[in-house]
Formats: structure tokens, sequence, C-alpha cells
């Protein structure tokens, strides 16, 4: 990836059970289609389209995959930063304990 | 291959439900996607190509909603994987995708939307996560849904099949399963599938039969084909000669006169002929099931598969759902015992190996799996435990442990039982204090344990499918070795009889709840060994109830000593023929035909 400004870039860890599976993907593209750029996400050397849930689908990212996510315009900061969150969060989906 | 089109065909597959049916084919073609034409658009009419593309898709999309809105509260995992569905029908992916390919190839939207999901599916391929490659299965579904639109088949729709028909697949998805007009489907053929899939389950509870797992059926047969469906023997006859459906029409009046005979008796207790009462019992996988089971005359439940509300979602189940769930089998079925197996998720279900973690199993049967699972999660264990105890208010109910291996496992599990009983006496709710405990003999470790393990619990239940598995070296999905596994092994015949001899010493019931158990062929069998109670799918307890009626004890007992000196499977197998030929007409009755046609 090229070298971007690092405010437009987070790492974020999948914490969900089932990784992004096809609901959790939908929850990020539905945000991600309110960006005024282009959202990224990185899992390696794979770059999908955030408001696709079809390529999120094809990053196969299981729990404990490590992504970035890329925005191209300081405007979609917000958006950035929801999408973090709620990764993070892992979707909502029921927390367990290990 | 042929040489005319009406040539008489014959086809194996897995016998998944029993039964004959005679009847004409209906090819759903779920794949949508071999079968379709390419054009060239010119130019001028590229815009009302996109236009009907896009209708399509609307459509789809209106159908699936409406779908979502009319699945019954006990398909709910069906509800969920449509609504994903949902969700994709409009990614760009799949629909900007589409629409790009018409207008830049100028092709029509079936071969647009063919090309573009092929494309997807190669990518899927690639990804070794076993969960999420399945998602590639609902891309597809979803592709299928906008064809059927394009193609304007709305005869493709099984919803809509308006006459009874001979239902042919390569595989059925949930989706479909849940919109089948169960009326007017008589039997089912599948490419896929096995006993256990989704379609053998719901063809055994609607009693349709059913031959899964054919390999290629769909290509092979075609619409409006006559077809003999033999769910029993696990045949299909295309294109039957006259003189096979006469053979066929004989054998499914003798099926029906059969059933009628043993339907009769199903629900008294059934007795040998020297006056032994033996429970016969139902495995079941959804509280539905429960009505099947008074249907059939079942005398409890032996089996509860509790795998089913854990699959096809992103979370795991509430105390309260599997409570509700436990509640209504106990409360129908009581005061005849429910055994509720603890969670036994495997390898091959969809929860990324039951721990979401990012790692791929190569040999799930050895896996990660069932007590395994549930002691390394003590926290969904513990929430199923307590559903479980608080659901035993309403009736009479048994816990089970899956997959045990050793003594260990058992007291950890007992102890989290106590646990559950601890935390539920603090917040002074009620269960029953007498809740009988056992355990799956299903790993050759425990079986040899078996004098050990019996210290510990009330019953012992043999799951046959697993250690004849493990004890053989066998995989059944395996072709090459299917042929090679014989629940009447010697040798699973000598393990058997090891467990029942240590239960009978210490006192502990010994009961079989594997297939095994439903196969009238190996009754003589377990009886002489002293199994006490049986269990099986709801639709096999009236015919064990009356070959049970036609077996003496004290027969038995001195046939399992010859079976015992017997070297190998096809010698003990004559055994059980030559003694027992009245209980084994059924199973005659097919290498009959098979010794016909060579």
């Amino acid at each position: 990836m090229e070298p971007a400004k690092k405010e437009f870039v987070k790492e974020v860890v999948i914490v969900n059970e089932l990784g992004l599976h096809a609901r959790s993907a939908a929850q990020i593209a539905s945000l991600a289609r309110q960006a005024k750029s282009n959202v990224w996400i990185f899992k390696g050397d794979q770059r999908v389209d955030a408001t696709s849930i079809i390529d999120i689908l094809t990053l196969a990212a299981a729990r404990g995959t490590k992504i970035i996510l890329k925005v191209n315009d300081g405007g979609d900061l917000e958006i950035l930063e929801t999408i973090v969150a709620l990764v993070e969060n892992g979707f909502g989906e029921q927390s367990r304990h290990e | 291959m042929n040489d005319t089109d009406t040539r008489e065909i014959i086809l194996r597959g897995i016998s998944a439900s029993p039964g004959i049916c005679i009847g004409g084919a209906y090819l759903v073609d779920n794949e949508g996607v071999h079968v379709v034409d390419k054009y060239l658009i010119d130019k001028g009419h590229l815009h009302e190509e996109v236009l009907r593309f896009k209708s399509a898709v609307g459509k789809a999309k209106y159908q699936l909603h409406e779908l979502i809105e009319n699945t019954p509260e006990e398909l709910r995992q069906n509800a969920y994987i449509l609504e994903s569905h949902a969700l994709i029908i409009q990614d760009k992916m799949l629909y900007g995708k589409t629409i790009e390919t018409i207008e830049k190839e100028q092709v029509n939207a079936e071969w647009a939307l063919k090309k573009v999901t092929s494309g997807l599916r190669a990518m899927f391929k690639k990804i070794s996560d076993p969960y999420l490659k399945e998602r590639a299965d609902d891309i597809m579904h979803v592709s299928g849904y906008i064809m059927r639109n394009l193609t304007g088949a709305e005869t493709e729709d099984i919803a809509d099949i308006d006459k009874r028909v001979i239902l042919v697949a390569h595989d059925l998805s949930p989706a479909e399963t849940s919109k089948i007009q169960l009326k007017q489907i008589m039997a089912v053929i599948t490419d896929r599938g096995g006993k256990a899939s989704h379609t053998g389950i719901i063809a055994q509870s609607l009693e349709i039969p059913a031959v899964l797992g054919v390999g290629n059926a769909t290509a092979r047969i075609d619409n409006d084909d006559i077809v003999i469906v033999d769910g029993t023997a696990g045949i299909v006859v295309i294109n039957p000669t006259a003189r096979t459906l006469d053979e066929f029409e004989l054998r499914k009046q003798r099926y029906k006169k059969h059933r009628e005979d043993i339907n009769r008796d199903s629900h008294a207790l059934a007795e040998t002929d020297d006056g032994y009462s033996f429970r016969v019992m139902a495995n079941i996988e959804l509280p539905e099931n429960v009505l099947s089971v008074i249907y059939h005359g079942g005398d409890g439940i032996g089996l509860y598969r509790t795998e089913f509300q854990y699959l096809g979602r992103p979370d795991f189940p509430t105390e309260d759902e599997l409570f509700e769930k436990y509640r209504d089998v106990v409360e129908v079925m009581s005061p005849k015992p429910v055994t509720i197996r603890t969670l036994d998720i495997n390898g091959d279900k969809a929860l990324t190996n039951g721990n979401g973690m990012d790692v791929v199993e190569r040999n799930p049967a050895l896996g990660l799996r069932a007590i395994r699972y549930c002691l390394k999660r003590p926290d969904i264990f513990m929430t199923q435990i307590r559903a479980i105890l608080r659901a035993s208010v309403y009736g009479s109910i048994r816990i089970m442990f899956p997959m045990i291996s050793n003594y260990e496992e058992v007291r950890q599990a007992k102890q989290i039982v106590r646990d559950a009983a601890a935390s539920l006496d603090k917040e002074g709710i009620d269960y029953s204090r007498n809740i009988e405990i056992g355990i799956m003999i299903e790993i050759p470790s425990a079986a040899i344990m078996a004098d050990v393990l019996a210290d510990e619990v009330d019953f012992f239940s043999i799951g046959t499918n697993d250690l004849i598995q493990y004890m053989l070296a066998i995989d059944r999905g395996n072709r090459q070795v299917a042929h090679l596994y014989h629940p009447l092994h010697p040798a699973v015949i000598r393990m058997v009889q090891h467990v029942a001899n240590v239960a009978r010493e210490k006192g502990v019931k010994v009961s079989m709840c594997g297939e095994m158990a439903g196969d009238t062929a190996n009754l003589p069998v377990l009886l002489g060994l002293g199994i006490d109670e049986l269990s099986m799918n709801p639709q096999a307890i009236p015919e064990v109830k009356h070959a049970i009626r036609c077996i003496s004890m004290d027969y038995a007992k001195k046939f399992i000593k010859e079976v015992l000196k017997q070297k190998t499977c096809e010698d003990v197998y004559k055994l059980v023929r030559d003694n027992y030929s009245d209980i084994m007409a059924k199973a005659m009755d097919m290498d009959e035909f098979l010794e016909i046609r060579g």
C-alpha cells in the first residue's frame, strides 16, 4: 500500500466469534457507503472495498485477524472511527468470556 | 452411453428415508447456471437489458423479504441465513459487476450473472477457513434467486409445484427446503448430502422416501422421467421397464401392508415372545420432532441432539432460548424420559471448529468437539446445563455427555452440573433433584474403561455411528472404504458385549442410540447381548417394536453364543439370516432384486 497520512489509517483486530461473516460485513458496508471517498480494508497485501459485503467476505478474516482500515478523505475520519469501534465491540454480538 | 432415451438405469445412493415411490421427476436446478444460454444484445437494447436485470433483482429482494417474514419460528436459523442473502443481493460485486458485464460485453443478463457468479465462486474456493468458505454457497443461492426471476422460470420455484412429484436436486438449500410445498413432494433424490443432512432429516420427518448422495442424479434424470425411488434400499431406477415397474409396485404394496401391520401395535410396549419388555425410544433433533415420536409410539427420547440451536447464527443461544426448546420436548413427553445430549458441535458444522479461531482442523472427527469443546468453554457449557436443569421440573430428564474418552472428563462435566445446580439454588430457581446422568460410549477408550466409568454414571448409551467408525478406522463418507463399515463386525459385537456385561455387573443401564439400534437386522444380536433400551429415528420405532415381538430372549441368548464364535462379518450376517429370516425378509427382498440385475 502507498504511504498514507497516519490519521487516515487504523489498525484493528477482529474479536467476534465468527469473524467477518455476512452480517458483520454488512454492518461495515452500510457505514462505508456513507463515506465521501473510498474506504479500504487491508489484510496482509490483500485490499478490499469496504462498501462491498462480498469483497469483505473474500478477506476470510476469522477471529484474531489483524486488519487495516483506510479512508482517502479527512472528512471520512468519523466513519473510520465508527467502523473501528464496531469491530472492536465485536459487532455487538453477544460478548463471551474465554 | 444409452442406446435409447428410455433405457432403464439404476443409480445407487444413501437410503436417507425409507419407503418406495413411483412417479414423475421434477428437476430443481438450484445452481441454474449451466442451462444458461449466451446471446448478444445490440447497443440500442442494452439499457432495456440492464433494466430487466434490475427488475429481477428487485423481485428477488421482495421475494426474499416475504420468505423471511413467512419463516416459521422453528426454522429461525433459516431466517438468519436469508437475511444475509437479502444483504448480499445488491452488493456491487454481484449487482454492479453484472450490470457492468452486460454493458461492456453486450451480453444478456443471464449470461452476465453467470459469469460474475462463477468468478466469485472461484475466489471463495481459495479460502481455507471452512465457515467463511461456505459463504460462497450464500452467494450462489443469491445468484440463483435472481436467475430464476430472469429466466422467468416461476415454475422452477419449488413453492409453485402444482402436482405430486419426485424432487430431484443437486442439493437443497435451507431456503428451498423452507419453501417446499410439502404436500406436493412424494420423494426426494439429491446428488449430494447424506442421512444426517438437512434434506435427509426433513424427508425423514415428512416420512417420504429419500435417496441422497447419488452423485449424478441431476445429470441422468430429466424432467418428467418416470422414476422409482426406493428409500429403503437406497436405489433409484430411471425409466423402469414394465417388469421392474411391476416388481416395485408389488414391493410398494408389500411395504404399505407391512407398515399398516406394524403401526397397529406401535403404541404398546414391546415385549419379546417370552415376556421381556424393552423401551424403544427416539432420537430427535428439533422440538417439533416430538410429534413424530408420539405418533410412532416412542417410549421416550433416548437422544435429544442439541446442536441445532447453535448452528447458522453468529452468536450463541441464550439460556432462556435453550430452556424453551428443552421444556417444549420434556413437557410433551412427560412422564416418559427425555435424554438430552449436551452440545456436540463438530468440525463439519458451521461454527468454525466451534471456537472461532483461525484454525482448520485436518481431522475434525478426532478434533476439538463435544465434551472437549464444552470443558474448554465452561461458560457455554454452563448456559446449556442451567437450561437443562431448569427444564427438568417439567418432566423426566436425563443428561448425557458425548465423546467421553477418559474418567476425568466425566468428573469435570459432573462438577459443572453441580456448579450449575448450586447457582440455581442461590437464585432460588427450581430444578429436579434426581436427574440421571449418563455418558455416550462412542470412543473405544470409554468402552474399554466402562468398568471405571460405570462408578460415576447412571447409564451408558452406546453411540454406534462413531464407535464403529473409530474402532474400524472407517470414514463412512469415504466411498473407497465405506463398504468395510459393518455394524455386525465381530469386533463391534465383542466391544458391545463388554460394555453390556460391565453395565449388568455394575447395575448401570445400557442403551444404544446409533443407527445400529434402528436396523431390525441387528436386533437379535443386541437383545442377545443384553442391551436394555434402544433409541432410533422415530419412523423406525414401529418396525423395531414389531421385530422385538417376534424374538424370544431365551433363543437370542443361545443365538449370541454362536454369533460370538464367528470370525467374519459375512459369517455373522449369514447366521442372522439363517436364524431370523422372518425379520430379515425385507433385506432379502432387495438381494433378490439386485441379483436379477447383476
